[in-house]
């Protein structure tokens, strides 16, 4: 018996006293039994004094029983699976639970950093600001100090080992909350055979109904309701399960826990399960919060929620406290301090009212509650936990403190201060709560289409109320899926009382206080703060949130916001609903980041695309990079130690024998229909109607606002079959680009596009004994240049001996030149890449073919000028990267309209230029901004560097760039200037072709 | 989450588009001499609050153009159509017939 707490009933509750269970509590085993929390774990040993508070580190209990809760805040787990800031009252008891307090040195019961509380006069909502921030080094030198000395717990910078999951649900009538309310509705729409779900955040179904005694008539009904529901198939009823936020589309975000003990990433089995649905209908029954009763010394260990000492009494079996002083201004107490009475406590209850229903006296009485009517707790006093109280008589009407009555021993003090409705869902909707005066309370302002609410969210108080409304809400829910609900809305018990009430608070407040009044226990918020926003003019509620920050945190001031409002409203002399309410987003209570991302995580956090021939390189050499989503051979380890001396060595190969790239990553677009032609004359600033059957051009595309977007080549096939290439990067924006025209502007055209960018393998062979490759390789393709010239297409069928394996496989080979070398670029379909890949290989072993990365393939065509994405950067124009030119004055084309605007038209745009390095040891570098040599280094200067490399060729290291004055700048040195990297270093101006600007290497 | 109700597939996730813009605008032929014009269709946005017509492209499914009529305010898809069906009233240049062809027409005649 000892061994489960001091403080643990003998019988009743909701536990399993069959199951005992050991958690570890700052290094200490306690033992629980299965269906405590920790908190009522630690509460049955006693322990109040949990946690200390986040700015004064005032020592803190337990004071609520749910997700309410704002000061018993844990750390779980340890390691990579360490999880901060969990109240302690809704963690299950379970063998797993390691938990450990928090924001303490070195102990919560001796806290040195406690004597933030004596200073607490200066410790003001606004101090740090104040104090710190009118300089700019100060804040910078003290922040860390202040961090440190303010927070919660430490959140582990370890990945996360868990794994989490996603699930998309349907559900026709969606019900949050399993009250009376939400389970009469659930019961309602399920009795239609609707797909229905119940959405519980609690480890048990019955939300307010598990709080009274598992006998009485409450509890009776409960159970034979989730009994007929639990019969129904047409029922999913999920309990862990936090419905957290309404988002557009009808569409909930539920947050589920696994059971404890149950998570295990490595069988694959989630720590949490983000359900994601789209209900036809929902209906909200979110229930309400009890507000705590402000008085000096309200904070104080011991001092709980009267609902919070009810349900750990009835649900769990505990005790809170043995001599206890209960403090309330509604009948919902009564029924809390009868059920502490009766499990052997010694109770005294202070009524601020004068009067109340005599019925209600007389049960008080019968259980040995000492009533006192007219009586306020002005006062709680001691360290750990509260020893003493003080009470004095009270006049409700006016708020008047009379002469002080007694002082009281305590070791519980349990507040009620009424209820408040949850109306978080629907204000996630945008829909403002209103204020109702009958209700002391605000209340949903109205409901988005196909939302309804029930029960004590909408403000009834008893339990007849709440069934009534339930019955309501699925009686409107399910006509909207053509569905009737018949009947009567089912029969509450007959001992239905009140049991929620929605009363008003004014704060208890004497001459003299000898401590503070506590609004937001989280966030250490308290009445005199909220009089000194007052005073300082941050009167709206939005201000005094920020400048107090009250209601921020875990907990968004579920316990704290309409007090904080109420007392605002009484300093400016205001009602309530003229103060405002602040607005709740998403989540309603915490969620977790790896709940939202789910499995999109690490190589599933985006999709990985390989091309054909990646194996390949991956065999040999090949160093991957990741290109978009693309993964593409940088460099090959057979050609250096490493990236420097790879692309050089690369680049020699193709400069001076032949080398072969991998460019299947390049957009391909299948362009077919008799208007094709035209179609692509109008997309392209160059002319494409007369392109002759197997020629292949290359050509720009514009942006409607005359920026360029892309640039490719495109082969004709047939007088109407175009095939298109796009840059890697732009492949899926010019694709939606060409549909865009054909379906909305130019629908009369008869054009069809498809991407064909995963059906075809392509690579690139280039050099000076690329011909001889060819030939060996495709021995019957005619590669003289007067049967395939440049800018030529021959579509093939390999045949022959030599094709061997490969016979019958189809390919296209296209010669145009990136790296400035004759060149061809083969293409064949994709299940034949490798294939093809390695036969070129094979042939081309007499002339040592070898393959070349993505970096020498870059720096190849940056030594012959040709423009790639860090030119065309979405800012650029035709002119601006030197093909100007290429735009046709016979025809119009999409974007030369807006590309005659005056702005892209200017002179002083930077535009594209050569750049070569004037001393060998200061190389220019991407992204360095271009200054002219009298200019002042400072500003956004003349332009800057897009592209560089090193050039053997050049015999230097060389760039592109954009440059005001262009190429007319050309033999002018400017000076190039890296703040990020701290240099500045001279460069001359050359044409942006390097290597060969007649093209006889590649024409001949 | 919105929930788009593609006309050719059903409904699904906004997920599977991808959103573009107004579709209000008319756009005017493609010469040069309507820089006024396009200026006017590229640029210029009310951004009403209420009802408005935008461009989406059911992107990752059938990959169609779309013309949505969405309130700005709630959210709410209030109709989904094809962009086919409601062409932008572009004018097309007449088809390139060679450069004697074309300068004799003008430049770019408009169609």
């Amino acid at each position: 018996m000892s061994t489960t707490g001091a403080f643990r009933t003998t019988q009743g509750g909701r536990i399993d006293r069959s199951k005992p269970v050991q958690i570890s509590f700052d290094g200490q085993s306690l033992t629980g039994y299965q269906g405590d929390t920790v908190a009522a774990t630690l509460l049955a040993h006693g322990k109040h004094l949990v946690a200390r508070s986040f700015k004064y580190h005032r020592p803190r209990g337990i004071l609520a029983a749910g997700v309410e809760e704002p000061n018993a805040l844990l750390t779980l787990g340890s390691g990579a699976n360490t999880e901060p800031n969990i109240a302690a009252t809704v963690i299950e008891t379970h063998s797993s639970v390691v938990a450990r307090t928090q924001n303490a040195w070195p102990s919560v019961e001796f806290d040195l950093m406690a004597v933030n509380n004596k200073l607490s006069s200066i410790f003001v909502a606004g101090f740090y600001y104040k104090t710190f921030m009118p300089s700019l080094k100060g804040w910078m030198f003290f922040e860390h100090f202040i961090r440190k000395a303010a927070g919660l717990g430490r959140a582990t910078e370890l990945p996360d080992p868990d794994r989490y999951d996603w699930h998309h649900g349907f559900p026709d009538v969606l019900v949050i909350g399993s009250g009376p309310a939400g389970l009469t509705a659930a019961l309602g729409a399920a009795r239609t055979g609707l797909d229905v779900t119940l959405v519980e955040q609690d480890f048990a179904f019955g939300g307010s109904l598990l709080n009274h005694p598992i006998a009485s008539p409450e509890a009776q009904w409960m159970k034979s309701t989730l009994d007929e529901l639990q019969s129904l198939k047409n029922v999913t009823l999920q309990k862990r399960a936090t419905g957290f936020g309404l988002f557009d589309g009808n569409t909930v975000g539920v947050m589920e826990r696994s059971a404890p003990g149950l998570s295990n990433a490595a069988h694959g089995v989630p720590r949490q399960r983000l359900h994601i649905l789209r209900a036809k209908s929902v209906v909200m029954a979110c229930g309400a919060l009890e507000r705590p009763l402000l008085f000096a010394g309200n904070d104080r260990p011991g001092v709980m929620l009267s609902g919070a000492v009810g349900t750990y009494a009835n649900r769990y079996g505990v005790v809170a406290g043995k001599q206890a002083v209960f403090n309330t201004n509604n009948d919902a107490a009564y029924a809390d301090a009868i059920a502490l009475a009766k499990a052997g406590a010694q109770v005294t209850l202070a009524d601020l009212r004068k009067q109340i229903n005599g019925g209600l006296l007389d049960s008080a009485k019968a259980a040995g509650v000492d009533v006192r009517m007219a009586t306020a707790v002005v006062q709680a006093t001691g360290a750990a936990r509260v020893k003493q109280c003080a009470l004095a008589s009270y006049d409700l009407a006016t708020g008047a403190v009379g002469n002080t009555l007694s002082t009281q021993s305590v070791d519980l003090l349990a507040m009620s201060g009424g209820w408040t409705p949850s109306v978080h869902l629907t204000s996630h909707r945008g829909i403002r709560p209103v204020y109702k005066p009958e209700l002391c309370s605000f209340v949903p302002g109205g409901f988005d289409v196909a939302h309804f609410g029930a029960g004590s969210m909408l403000g009834t108080q008893t339990m007849t109320a709440a069934i009534q409304s339930g019955w309501e809400a699925a009686r409107q829910a399910v006509s909207l899926c053509g569905k009737t609900v018949s009947g009567d809305a089912p029969r509450a018990p007959d001992s239905s009382d009140a049991y929620m009430a929605f009363t008003s608070i004014p704060p208890i407040a004497t001459a003299k206080p000898v401590d503070k009044t506590f609004i937001d226990f989280q966030n250490d918020v308290a009445t005199d703060d909220v009089a000194l926003a007052h005073l300082e003019g941050y009167q709206s509620v939005e201000h005094l949130k920020r400048y107090t920050t009250q209601g921020m945190g875990t907990d968004q001031g579920k316990t704290s916001n309409i007090n904080a409002l109420a007392l605002m409203a009484s300093k400016r002399g205001m009602a309530i609903p003229d103060v405002g309410t602040t607005t709740f987003r998403p989540p309603y209570t915490p969620a977790t980041i790896g709940a939202i991302a789910g499995r999109s995580v690490r190589s599933h956090l985006a999709p990985v695309r390989r091309t054909a021939m990646h194996d390949w390189h991956l065999q040999n050499g090949g160093q991957m990079m990741e290109a978009g989503y693309w993964m593409r051979a940088l460099w090959y380890k057979t050609h250096g130690a490493n990236l420097s001396e790879a692309y050089k060595a690369e680049m020699d190969i193709v400069r001076e024998q032949v080398g072969m790239a991998d460019v299947s990553t390049l957009g391909k677009i299948d362009v077919q229909g008799p208007d094709a032609a035209e179609f692509l004359n109008r997309v392209y600033v160059n002319g494409f109607a007369k392109l002759g059957i197997g020629k292949a051009r290359y050509g720009f595309m514009l942006r409607e606002d005359g920026i360029v977007m892309d640039d490719g080549t495109t082969s004709r096939i047939s007088e109407t079959e175009f095939f298109m290439t796009t840059t890697t990067a732009q492949a899926a924006r010019v694709m939606s680009h060409l549909e865009f025209l054909l379906q909305v502007v130019w629908p009369e055209l008869r054009v069809t596009v498809a991407s064909i960018s995963d059906q075809w393998a392509a690579m690139s062979v280039a050099g000076p004994k690329v011909r001889d490759v060819m030939r060996a390789a495709f021995p019957s393709i005619n590669f003289d240049n007067e049967a395939f010239p440049f800018m030529g297409v021959v579509d093939a069928t390999l045949e022959g001996e030599l094709a061997g394996n490969l016979a019958g496989v189809k390919v296209r080979i296209i010669r145009l030149t990136f790296s400035g070398e004759m060149a061809y670029e083969v293409y064949t379909p994709t299940h034949h890449g490798r294939a093809v890949w390695e036969h070129l290989l094979q042939a081309g072993k007499p002339w040592k073919l070898s393959a070349y990365g993505l970096e020498a393939l870059g720096s190849l065509r940056i030594e012959k000028g040709h423009v790639v994405g860090s030119e065309m950067d979405g800012r650029t124009t035709l002119n601006d990267v030197g093909a100007g030119k290429m735009a046709s004055q016979l025809k119009p084309f999409w974007g030369d309209a807006l590309r005659h605007s005056e702005v892209l038209q200017r002179k002083d745009r930077p535009t594209l230029v050569g750049l070569q390095a004037v001393d060998p040891n200061e190389p220019p570098n991407n992204g360095a901004i271009l200054f002219f040599a009298d200019d002042e280094i400072k500003g956004h200067g003349r332009g800057h560097i897009t592209s560089t490399t090193y050039s053997k060729q050049v015999g230097t290291s060389i760039a592109l760039g954009l440059l005001q004055g262009g190429t007319s700048r050309v033999g002018q040195i400017v000076v190039a200037a890296s703040p990020v990297h701290g240099r500045q270093y001279k460069l001359k101006v050359v044409e942006p072709c390097f290597l060969d600007p007649e093209g006889n290497r590649y024409r001949g | 989450m919105l929930r788009i109700n593609c006309p050719y597939c059903g409904v699904r996730d906004h997920e599977e588009f991808s959103y573009f813009g107004d579709a209000t605008k008319t756009y005017p032929g493609l010469e040069k001499e309507n820089h006024k014009e396009w200026a006017e269709a590229v640029f210029a946005r009310n951004n009403p609050k209420g009802e408005h017509f935008e461009f989406w492209q059911h992107t990752l499914a059938c990959r169609r153009w779309l013309v949505v009529k969405r309130n700005t305010i709630t959210h709410d898809i209030l109709e989904v159509m094809p962009a086919r069906n409601r062409p932008l009233g572009a004018t097309s240049p007449a088809p390139y017939n060679g450069p004697n062809a074309a300068a004799a027409a003008g430049k770019g005649a408009s169609a």
